[in-house]
């Protein structure tokens, strides 16, 4: 902060030629294990085997290698990029154009800058550890291949999001971790419930995505000029004056397209997909372009708290804040590695990492801000609510997930984006060692993922125990591991912003209201995460063996009444989790039983119950894991020492590492207000004092699972509130509600319309038209046909009627001629 | 020696088929006369279809890479005066709207004629369809439409191919129309012949609906060429008083001709004939409230024929409103753009919630591909650079993954014999390759980039945004309607608990893959390098709007 | 009593009305053609009558005689009719040649 004096320039593009190799690894990766992947497990591994054999050994050397390869390219391009001066660290290739048509033209490239560097190196970083976790973690699992195939083919897509230089090849990648997050929930998609998860989540994230797109709409419409439909002509009106920005003027190929675009100032303006010339055009006063926007409204709001809003409508979706978080908890089904790498490391940060590339555009618009941090605000009381009592350990530390991404908005909401982007970095350390350690829990209790029947870890898993305290000290925010670097200077930032606002009005006191809720929501991010951590490791294992059957009861019932019997859109995980209290059998068989109907054929796993009994400590690849994950979560708070502390203890006013890397990056500035630094030690204070008060709660009730029944006793007189916040607040039933039900019924509505009244109207036509021929055709038959053959009727019944006279008899005739003779005479005579 | 040159190409593309179906029917007579065996008929006429619509799929192919977008225009132009007394002309010729739907339709073309042939599979696969050939024809059990009236199925496929090419490289509007018939009859045949249980009612109703629009449209045809003007024909004679010189005529529209039309019953002339040929082209489209023909002809066409309706048929009625609306009637257009808009978005929002209703998963694609084709509706309405281009994309992409969609239905249905959605379950665990190459054209349809769908959705959106907002974001809900349908669609059929009754079924076959695998690899070549159409379309796609809307 | 034209005419009536009634009332084709020559002699008679009172000269009987030749002719060719009737038929009733009928 502070750098007012700095004048921003266009940002200098260095050229590299290997950028495009970091997200082919994985995607050749990815496509060797789908279309070989098989018939090398096929040919090289036995099948009935625990551990899969050389052909699993294959596939998981192929998706790791190219893991590594892809994290050595990184690697090599933070060295280049870290050669580059401050300023300019800027590199950038454009493979190809991907399409053209006027202004609109999309190139497929890449760019790398501090930001999505850092990005790349915690994917590709992070990823591959996760890969190396996956080896042990999914040895028995007979579809190995497919699994190391999505989990490549999502790190693919990951890069392309945080490497694409525009908003189309973002997408690309934005779509693309959604798919390979559907296909990767729905992994076991054996069973139904888990393949309603894939689905509920990539169909909410389409939600997002709307507003996404709407708001891409927007601001390239923003920067287009005015279009105007009248008489049914389109027009288009210029708003700069004297630049001629038509964006009607044709152009069929990508060197057209740029030739129209008019340069102000030496900078390219207009409608763009491409980050940079929307940085550059943004934030460079004198190309006006800052001032077209902010005095543009749309349906009388402003375009860019519109712009703002609707691209946070994306990240919602991605990022799980309310309302668009419901996919998030289903999305445990997945497999755990999953969970760590998708659902809490990278994937749900894309939505944070877009607001903060998109800093410039957002800081334009307060309200937006306002809300985007208001929004991060609710989400992170709100999932930590939930968190409290939930027995799922994966279920927990979901909503774990979804509250601390609710910490990152607040951080990239009010303005402070490094501080946002460093919770990105150390929760990407701390969760992920979370997940992967609560997966070595899960397979060392043989799929068991009910803290009521764990417990007493501590002696069984020595290493998965120490890591995971690590990483719960990191999340609850005590000094000595990374989470309190973060969450300090966001909460710091949220108290001190005035400057935000809310339906275009001014709300200073919005940010000390958040940063309340923050506290109060850190606090209880302590007491759940420490609550996981002692019904977990401390006391008795309460798995294995018969003793279950009491502690899943309390309080009072009331647990399983309700979500028991939800509808179908009910979380999948939550389903399961109760589904396992309800059997009577010993636990460990009954997850088994559970489980091997997930699971695709299911034989290995069927083998995996009999050694069911003591837990035990997982390989190799997962303790190893986890160490480097935990060394992370502690390393990594180097990054951030406050400037405060560098001030006090070394006489040194440096701001943090993880700030002066970003600075370039995240330019744009916010007036925060000015605090004291006693000041700030007393809220660095305060936040420590509410991680020890979580602390210290959860260890009074939860320390050797002692006490839990007198906290549930205790609460009973609250039963209505406690059932509302075990389910969750009911919002998925809410959505059936209010989304699901009256989709189909309008889907429902409009099919039968089709079927009945459209296709009616067709048939009544064809109905009709036949009633018409049928009368014209009895008109036919009847009448004109009639007249003909009636006279032919008449000649031949006279004829047959005649022929009688013919008898051949000679004398018949004679009467004839002698009868004729006589009419003659008589009519001779009578005329006369 | 190259087969192909500027001036034959496309003809070749039109009649390479024609020639197969004539020469088959020359078997079907030698069958009758000279007692030439069945067997041998059969064969003799699969592979003359085989080798005459690779043929014209190779021309086409050829004409694409002919065609020089940086010239742009009417290239690769073939004329002769065909009838004098009406100055009537045999006039074939590419440009950018066109030249993308010719390489489209031989592609097709040839998938579908692939699909029709009974081999390439394994025993059992061609045994659960019904392909064994016992030689006679009983009319209650009836056969696989591969092993049944052959030489007459190819003779209509073939004739079908030749009405295709030749609509879509006409620029006589009296030899477009010729071509355009040509199309219905064999598709009534075969329907209403080789098709479902229900066949004779769609067929009629493909019929009749599409008959009506065609006496709108030549009604609108005959209006045109008596207001217009004389032009040179092919021989460098003038025309007598008029001509079907579709070029000619939308030069003559930029004079005015056509604007100082006397009017019709008191509407203006180029409303009126706008609203005519709109009609007609509409119902092949088809759009909302003129769509209803099409699940019915889908649902009981047998797959090459779906697959062709699907890839082909349903982009005349947009290529056929650039061609003649746009191009001819400039000032109606503009005047019709809002109501265009709003059609394309009931076409697209409507047929989405129908499709979520839908209980057979053929008829769910076919409203998928009425909701699909609303897309180019609203891009072409829009008239940006990026809605028209989006707009032609969308036919071309759509034309790749609906025959995809279909393709996949066969498969399903040639195993099952049924259709039901719900019927389904699990389907994944036995048959894992078909569930994949499913999984990539369902997502390929919801629009998932890096897919071909996703960018000319993008580019219709981005293109009608500024003229439509309304409209556009109304429509842009479909990406979630969709996303439903198609993910609910696999839940039910290809996920969750296998269902016993399709234990042991048989993935696909190599037949299967010949036709899905190769529209797979261009439907993900689309959806990164989307560029290689939009190259060769974009030019003469915003000269036609700026025709209709001058900068 | 002065013998008039009336009464030959008279006569020749008889004659002629005798050979209708034969003709058409016999079954025997011998008996039909004897009516005939009944038929023709009563013309004879009228023949003779209306020279003799009414034109003079001999014309009349020079018909008659015409006549008679005429019907020798006819007897000759109906009886061979009549043989050939018998011979296909077996009988000369005329009831039974009636294959001119329709």
């Amino acid at each position: 902060m502070g750098h007012e004096s700095t004048q921003l320039v266009p940002v200098v593009v260095t050229h590299a030629t290997w950028l495009w190799l970091i997200p082919l690894f994985p995607l050749v990766g990815a496509t060797i294990n789908a279309l070989f992947g098989w018939k090398l497990q096929g040919i090289f591994g036995e099948p009935k085997s625990m551990k899969g054999g050389r052909g699993k050994q294959l596939v998981h050397s192929i998706a790791v290698a190219a893991m590594m390869a892809s994290f050595a390219v990184a690697v090599y391009s933070f060295v280049q990029l870290k050669g580059l001066p401050h300023e300019g660290r800027f590199l950038q290739q454009t493979l190809w154009n991907m399409f053209t048509a006027g202004r609109l033209s999309v190139d497929l490239a890449f760019s790398l800058d501090q930001l999505s560097m850092l990005m790349v190196l915690v994917i590709t970083g992070i990823g591959t550890l996760i890969h190396v976790f996956s080896i042990g973690y999914m040895a028995e699992e007979p579809a190995y291949w497919r699994f190391f195939c999505y989990l490549n083919l999502f790190v693919f897509a990951m890069l392309l999001l945080v490497m694409g230089d525009n908003f189309a090849v973002m997408f690309f990648g934005w779509e693309g971790v959604g798919l390979a997050s559907y296909l990767l929930i729905a992994f076991w998609y054996t069973d139904p419930a888990k393949a309603a998860a894939g689905m509920k989540a990539f169909v909410v994230n389409r939600f997002g995505d709307f507003g996404f797109i709407i708001g891409l709409m927007l601001l390239f419409w923003g920067l287009g000029g005015a279009w105007q439909a009248r008489d049914g002509l389109v027009r288009n009106l210029d708003y700069v004056p004297s630049v001629e920005m038509n964006s009607n003027a044709g152009a069929a190929t990508a060197e057209e397209s740029a030739a129209l675009a008019p340069v102000v100032h030496g900078v390219k303006v207009g409608p763009t997909m491409n980050f940079r010339e929307l940085r550059d055009q943004v934030v460079i006063e004198a190309t006006g372009v800052k001032e077209h926007l902010a005095g543009t409204t749309v349906w009388g709001i402003s375009l860019l708290t519109l712009i703002g809003m609707l691209l946070f409508v994306g990240a919602m979706g991605k990022s799980a804040q309310v309302p668009l978080y419901v996919w998030l908890p289903d999305a445990m089904a997945g497999p755990t590695p999953v969970s760590a790498l998708i659902h809490a490391a990278t994937m749900v940060t894309a939505g944070v990492y877009m607001v903060a590339r998109l800093n410039f555009l957002f800081v334009l618009s307060p309200s937006a801000m306002g809300w985007v941090a208001l929004i991060g605000a609710i989400t992170a009381i709100f999932a930590a609510t939930i968190g409290f009592f939930q027995y799922d350990i994966k279920k927990v530390l979901a909503y774990s997930t979804v509250s601390q991404l609710g910490f990152m908005f607040i951080g990239v909401g009010t303005g402070a984006y490094w501080a946002g982007v460093y919770h990105l970095l150390t929760h990407a350390f701390f969760k992920a060692t979370l997940f992967l350690g609560s997966g070595s829990v899960i397979l060392g209790c043989h799929h068991e993922q009910d803290m009521r029947k764990m417990g007493g870890l501590k002696k069984h898993m020595p290493i998965t125990r120490w890591t995971y305290l690590i990483a719960t000290v990191a999340i609850a925010g005590f000094p000595i591991a990374n989470g309190f670097y973060s969450k300090d200077e966001i909460l710091w930032k949220a108290f001190t912003s005035n400057h935000l606002a809310l339906f275009g009005t001014p709300t200073p006191w919005l940010g000390p209201v958040i940063y309340v809720i923050g506290l109060i929501a850190a606090t209880g991010t302590s007491f759940y995460m420490y609550r996981s951590y002692y019904m977990t490791f401390t006391g008795e294992y309460r798995g294995g063996d018969g003793h279950h059957g009491d502690d899943h009861s309390a309080p009072a019932g009331t647990a399983h009444s309700a979500p028991a019997g939800t509808a179908h859109s009910a979380p999948a995980a939550t389903a399961h989790a109760d589904g396992h209290g309800a059997h009577a059998a010993p636990a460990a068989a009954a997850a088994h039983a559970a489980h091997a109907a997930h699971a695709a054929p299911a034989d290995d796993h069927g083998a995996h119950g009999h050694h069911g009994g003591t837990p035990h400590e997982s390989p190799w690849q997962i303790t190893l894991v986890l160490a480097i994950l935990a060394a992370g979560s502690v390393l990594t708070l180097f990054l951030g020492i406050p400037i405060l502390w560098q001030h006090t203890f070394a006489h040194a006013n440096t701001p943090p590492i993880l700030e002066h890397w970003l600075e370039p990056v995240l330019s744009a500035k916010v007036a925060f207000g000015h605090g004291t630094p006693a000041m700030e030690w007393l809220f660095q204070g305060l936040g420590v004092l509410a991680a020890t008060i979580g602390f210290v709660a959860a260890r009074a009730v939860y320390k050797d699972n002692k006490h839990e029944a007198a906290l549930l006793a205790m609460i009973e007189r609250w039963k209505g509130v406690w059932t509302l916040v075990y389910n969750k607040y009911y919002v998925d039933e809410l959505y059936e509600v209010i989304v699901l039900r009256p989709t189909a019924a309008v889907s429902r509505a409009f099919s039968w319309f089709d079927g009945k009244i459209l296709d009616g109207l067709v048939h009544t036509v064809a109905a009709v038209t036949k009633g018409f021929a049928n009368l014209d055709g009895a008109i036919d038959k009847y009448l004109v046909d009639g007249a003909v053959n009636g006279v032919a009727n008449v000649i031949g019944w006279s004829g047959g009627s005649l022929r009688h006279l013919q008898t051949g008899r000679i004398q018949t005739y004679l009467y004839g001629a002698l009868g004729g003779a006589l009419v003659v005479v008589l009519v001779n005579f009578l005329i006369s | 020696m190259y087969l192909f040159t500027d001036g034959n190409v496309l003809s070749l593309a039109t009649f390479f088929p024609l020639i197969g179906a004539a020469v088959i029917v020359l078997l079907m007579i030698g069958r009758a006369t000279l007692g030439l065996g069945k067997g041998l008929v059969d064969q003799a006429s699969r592979w003359i279809a085989l080798v005459t619509s690779a043929l014209s799929m190779a021309a086409g192919i050829a004409a694409w890479s002919m065609y020089d977008p940086k010239l742009g225009g009417v290239q690769l132009v073939a004329k002769a005066v065909w009838i004098r007394d009406f100055n009537v002309e045999y006039f074939v010729g590419a440009d950018g709207i066109s030249i993308s739907m010719i390489l489209l339709s031989g592609l097709i073309s040839f998938v579908a004629t692939i699909a029709s042939m009974p081999w390439w599979g394994s025993h059992q696969a061609n045994e659960m369809a019904g392909m064994h050939d016992d030689g006679h024809d009983d009319p209650h059990h009836p056969k696989h439409f591969s092993v049944r009236m052959v030489p007459g199925y190819m003779a209509m496929l073939l004739l079908l191919q030749t009405g295709m090419m030749g609509t879509f490289a006409s620029l006589d509007m009296f030899l477009f129309y010729v071509f355009w018939e040509v199309m219905l009859l064999p598709m009534y045949f075969l329907i209403g012949v080789w098709g479902g249980p229900r066949k004779e009612y769609a067929a009629i109703k493909f019929f009749l609906y599409t008959l009506a629009g065609s006496v709108l449209m030549l009604l609108a045809i005959i209006a045109l060429y008596y207001s217009s003007q004389p032009a040179l024909l092919a021989d460098g004679t003038m025309s007598r008083l008029h001509t079907f010189n579709i070029i000619e005529m939308a030069k003559q529209a930029q004079a005015g001709v056509f604007a100082s039309a006397a009017p019709i019953l008191g509407f203006g002339f180029t409303k009126i004939v706008f609203i005519g040929l709109f009609i007609g082209f509409a119902i092949k489209i088809p759009m909302f409230p003129f769509h209803t023909w099409l699940p019915d002809a889908h649902v009981e066409a047998p797959t090459p024929i779906s697959v062709i309706l699907a890839g082909v048929l349903l982009k005349m009625g947009i290529y056929g409103i650039l061609r003649f609306n746009y191009a001819i009637l400039p000032d109606a257009t503009a005047w019709a753009a809002n109501a265009i808009a709003v059609f394309g978005v009931i076409n697209i929002v409507y047929a989405a919630f129908v499709c979520l209703a839908q209980k057979d998963l053929k008829k769910l694609i076919a409203y998928s591909s009425v909701s699909h084709m609303g897309f180019s509706l609203l891009g072409m309405a829009a008239m940006t650079p990026q809605g028209i281009s989006g707009a032609v994309l969308n036919l071309f992409t759509h034309g790749i993954i609906s025959p995809m969609l279909f393709l996949i239905v066969g498969v399903i249905y040639d195993r099952a014999h049924h259709r039901e959605i719900e019927k389904f379950g699990g389907l994944a665990t036995v048959l894992p390759e078909y569930t994949a190459i499913m999984g990539l054209a369902f997502f390929a349809s919801l629009g998932l980039p890096g897919l071909a769908g996703f960018v000319s959705e993008f580019m219709v959106f981005s293109g009608a945004f500024p003229v439509f907002t309304t409209y556009t974001i109304i429509s842009a809900t479909s990406v979630i309607i969709t996303a439903a349908y198609y993910l609910w669609a696999i839940h039910r059929m290809f996920l969750g608990k296998l269902n016993q009754a399709y234990v042991g079924y048989p993935d696909l076959v190599w037949r299967e893959r010949l036709t899905l695998y190769p529209l797979a690899a261009f439907c993900i070549v689309l959806g990164f390098y989307p560029q290689m159409i939009l190259s060769m379309i974009n030019g003469s796609l915003h000269a036609l709007i700026r025709n209709i809307r001058p900068l | 009593m002065q013998i008039s034209l009336s009464h030959f005419l008279i006569v020749g009536a008889l004659l002629f009305c005798f050979g209708l009634v034969t003709v058409t009332t016999r079954r025997n084709a011998v008996g039909v053609l004897m009516g005939v020559e009944l038929i023709l002699n009563g013309a004879n008679v009228n023949f003779a009558a209306f020279n003799h009172f009414v034109v003079g000269g001999v014309s009349g009987q020079v018909f008659a005689l015409f006549v008679i030749v005429l019907a020798a002719a006819e007897a000759a060719v109906g009886l061979a009719i009549v043989l050939a009737v018998f011979q296909t038929f077996k009988t000369i009733d005329v009831r039974y040649a009636d294959l001119m009928r329709e």
